[in-house]
C-alpha cells in the first residue's frame, strides 16, 4: 500500500518536473528579446505599471519586469545610483531637486486629483479662496461655507509626498504651508479614503482613480473634477505620471519597449482609462516642470 | 557476560573516533560561522545607523539644541528639525501602553499559573499564542475600524489619538508580558508555596507576598520587554495615531510617534537631503532606545539571580 502512493507519488512528481523543464526550454527557445528591468517608485503608479508588466511580459516570454513600491524620491534616486532601470515619479526630478540632465524623462500618463469630503457634510462645491482657507486653518466650521454646524477635519498627506506637492501647487495656489493643529497625516491613498468615509467633517484629497461612492469629490469654483475637464486644463489639479531612465542606462533597448508599450493607444484607451488614470494621448495641453501650461500641438 | 559487554562500551567511548572528531569539528565550526555572521550582521547594521544618523549633525549642520526642541517644519524656510514631539510621543504611548497591559498581562499569568493552573491554562495559553501570531497591520486596521470611530463617540475628538495607539498597542504587548510572567511564577519551586502554606498564609497572602515579590524581576523583565515591542512598533501606531506634528499635552489628540514619522516620511524623501537624514537620526534613537532596554533587562535579571 505505502510502496504503491511513494511510487504513484515519485511518478508524479517526475512528470510534472519533465513538464516544467519542456517548457522552461521552450521559453528560451522562442522569447528572443528576454531580460530584466525593475521600475521602482511612486506607490500611485504601482498599480498600473504593474498591470502593463504583466501584459507586457505576456507578449514577450522571457522578459521579467519587477515593480516596486518605494515613493517617488526613491524611485529617482534609484534611477540615478543605477540599482533601478525605471523610475516612478510623481513629479518632475526639477521639483525634487535632482539633477534632470542625467535623466530622461516619459510622462506616460496622467493623474487628476481634487479635494474630497464625507458625504455627510454635503458641500459639492468651494470656491478655491474656501479651499485654501479651510487648508491654512482660517476656516474651522463647515458653517463657514454653508456647510452644518460641524467641525473640520483635515486628513493630509506628509511634507513630501507627490499627492501633496501637486495638490499644494494647483488646488492651494502653491499657499502657505498649511498646518491644521488638529489634523490627521496619512500617506496612503486607500487609509485616506477610509478616513475621509468614516470621519465626521473631514475633507482631503485623493486623485481620481480612487474616488468612490464612500467620498465626495467637490468641485473647485464650479469647475467638476473629471477627465474631461483635465484634458482641456479646466480643471488645473493635475499631474504627470513620470518614467524616469539613466541617461547612460544599461537596459536601453528594453526600457524604451517596455515604456513605449505603456505609451500605445491600446494601453492608453483600454489599461490607462479603466483604472481611473487619464491617458496621454487625449490632454489637449502640455505642461512643463515651472507649470506653465501651452496648448499641444 | 555484561562486564564484557560495558567494558567494550567503555573502549568504544574513550577511543578517538576519526568520524566522530570530523562530526564534532563539523559542528563546531558550523556554530562558530553562524555566531560570527550575527555578531557582524548587527555591528554593521549598528554602524550603518550610527553613520546616517550622525552625518545629520556633522555635514548637514543641524544642532543638537535644534534637533531636540519642538519645532518641526522639514519644508519650511528655513527648514527646522525639531523632533521632541515624536520622542515624546513614543515614550507617551509605550508607557501608557505598559501600565494598562502589565497589571492585565501579570494578573493573567497568575490566574493560569496559580488559581486555575488545569483549564485556565487550556484556554489562555492558546489565546495568548494567537495573540502573538497576528500581524501589526491587522491590529492597525481593527484599531482604525473599531477603536477610532468608538473614542470619536465617546470622547468627540477625531478619534485619531494618542489614547487610539495606546490600546492597540496594549493589546500586542499583552502576549509578551503574559508569557514571560507565566514562565517566570512557574520556575518558582514547589517548596516556596508550601512553606507559605504552611505558615498558615492564604493563597492571596501567596501570590501577593512570596510568588510576586520572589518573581518581580522576572515580572519587569517581561514588562520591559513588551515597552521595548511597543518603542518600537509603527505600522499600527501610524495607522491609528494621526501623525501631526503636535506635542502630546492630552489623551484624545493626535500626534505622531518616530516610528510614524519616520515610515510616513521615508519612501517620499530623497537619500542624502538633510530630511532624510534626520529620519535616520530618528532611527538611531529608536535604536538606542532598544540598546537601553536591553540593558534595563539584564540589570534586572542579574539583580534577580543574586
Amino acid at each position: 500500500m505505502w510502496k504503491k502512493t511513494l511510487a504513484t507519488i515519485s511518478s508524479m512528481v517526475l512528470v510534472f518536473g519533465l513538464a516544467v523543464g519542456c517548457a522552461k526550454g521552450n521559453q528560451q527557445g522562442g522569447g528572443a528579446a528576454g531580460g530584466k528591468l525593475t521600475a521602482v517608485g511612486s506607490t500611485a503608479m504601482q498599480p498600473l505599471v504593474e498591470e502593463a508588466a504583466n501584459q507586457f511580459m505576456a507578449q514577450n516570454p522571457g522578459t521579467q519586469i519587477t515593480v516596486q513600491g518605494g515613493g517617488s524620491g526613491a524611485g529617482l534616486s534609484a534611477v540615478l545610483n543605477g540599482s533601478a532601470d525605471i523610475g516612478n515619479s510623481d513629479l518632475f526630478a526639477e521639483e525634487k531637486k535632482k539633477d534632470p540632465t542625467k535623466m530622461v524623462d516619459h510622462r506616460v500618463f496622467v493623474v487628476g486629483m481634487a479635494p474630497v469630503v464625507n458625504p455627510k457634510v454635503g458641500i459639492d462645491n468651494l470656491t478655491q479662496q474656501q479651499l485654501v482657507d479651510i487648508f491654512t486653518g482660517k476656516i474651522k466650521n463647515w458653517r463657514e461655507v454653508g456647510g452644518p454646524d460641524q467641525k473640520i477635519v483635515l486628513v493630509n498627506r506628509p511634507e513630501n509626498s507627490g499627492t501633496r506637492a501637486t495638490f499644494v501647487k494647483y488646488a492651494l495656489n502653491g499657499a502657505n504651508e498649511y498646518r491644521g493643529k488638529d489634523s490627521i497625516v496619512q500617506d496612503s491613498s486607500g487609509t485616506v479614503r477610509k478616513i475621509v468615509a468614516e470621519t465626521p467633517g473631514a475633507i482631503g484629497y485623493l486623485a481620481f482613480s480612487y474616488f468612490d461612492k464612500s467620498i465626495k469629490p467637490v468641485k473647485l469654483d464650479g469647475v467638476e473634477p473629471t477627465n474631461e475637464n483635465v484634458y482641456t486644463n479646466k480643471w488645473k489639479v493635475w499631474a504627470y505620471e513620470h518614467m524616469y531612465t539613466n541617461a547612460d542606462g544599461k537596459n536601453k533597448e528594453l526600457e524604451e519597449k517596455f515604456i513605449n508599450f505603456i505609451l500605445t493607444p491600446e494601453v492608453q484607451k483600454n489599461l490607462v482609462e479603466k483604472m481611473g488614470y487619464i491617458p496621454m494621448t487625449e490632454m489637449k495641453v502640455e505642461r512643463d516642470a515651472q507649470g506653465n501650461v501651452k496648448n499641444k500641438k | 557476560m555484561e562486564n564484557r559487554a560495558t567494558s567494550e562500551w567503555a573502549n568504544q567511548l574513550l577511543r578517538p573516533d576519526k568520524k566522530q572528531r570530523r562530526l564534532e569539528l563539523q559542528g563546531r565550526l558550523m556554530t562558530l560561522i553562524s555566531a560570527w555572521v550575527i555578531i557582524l550582521t548587527l555591528f554593521s547594521l549598528l554602524y550603518f545607523i550610527a553613520s546616517k544618523g550622525i552625518s545629520t549633525f556633522l555635514f548637514d549642520g543641524v544642532s543638537l539644541s535644534q534637533f531636540f526642541s519642538g519645532k518641526w517644519a522639514p519644508a519650511g524656510t528655513p527648514p527646522s528639525f525639531g523632533t521632541l514631539p515624536f520622542i515624546l510621543g513614543s515614550f507617551m504611548v509605550t508607557v501608557l501602553a505598559a501600565v494598562i497591559s502589565a497589571p492585565l498581562g501579570i494578573g493573567a499569568a497568575i490566574y493560569m499559573t496559580e488559581i486555575a493552573p488545569s483549564w485556565g491554562k487550556k484556554i489562555l495559553q492558546p489565546v495568548i499564542e494567537l495573540l502573538v501570531g497576528i500581524p501589526s497591520v491587522v491590529y492597525g486596521f481593527v484599531g482604525l475600524t473599531v477603536i477610532v470611530p468608538f473614542l470619536r463617540d465617546v470622547t468627540g475628538g477625531p478619534g485619531f489619538s494618542l489614547l487610539a495607539g495606546v490600546l492597540v498597542l496594549s493589546v500586542m504587548i499583552l502576549p509578551t508580558i503574559t508569557s514571560i510572567a507565566v514562565d517566570t511564577l512557574q520556575s518558582i519551586p514547589r517548596s516556596m508555596r508550601e512553606a507559605s502554606y504552611a505558615l498558615g498564609a492564604t493563597r492571596w497572602q501567596t501570590i501577593s507576598r512570596v510568588l510576586v515579590r520572589t518573581s518581580l524581576p522576572g515580572l519587569m523583565t517581561g514588562v520591559v520587554l513588551g515597552m521595548a515591542r511597543a518603542f518600537g512598533e509603527a505600522l499600527a501606531v501610524q495607522m491609528v495615531i494621526g501623525n501631526t506634528d503636535t506635542m502630546p499635552t492630552n489623551l484624545i489628540q493626535p500626534i505622531s510617534t518616530l516610528t510614524s514619522v519616520i515610515t510616513l516620511h521615508m519612501g517620499d524623501t530623497v537619500p542624502g537631503t538633510v530630511y532624510n537624514d534626520v529620519l535616520w537620526s530618528m532611527a538611531l534613537i529608536l535604536l538606542l532606545m532598544t540598546l537601553v532596554f536591553i540593558v534595563l533587562i539584564r540589570w534586572m535579571t542579574r539583580r534577580g539571580e543574586s
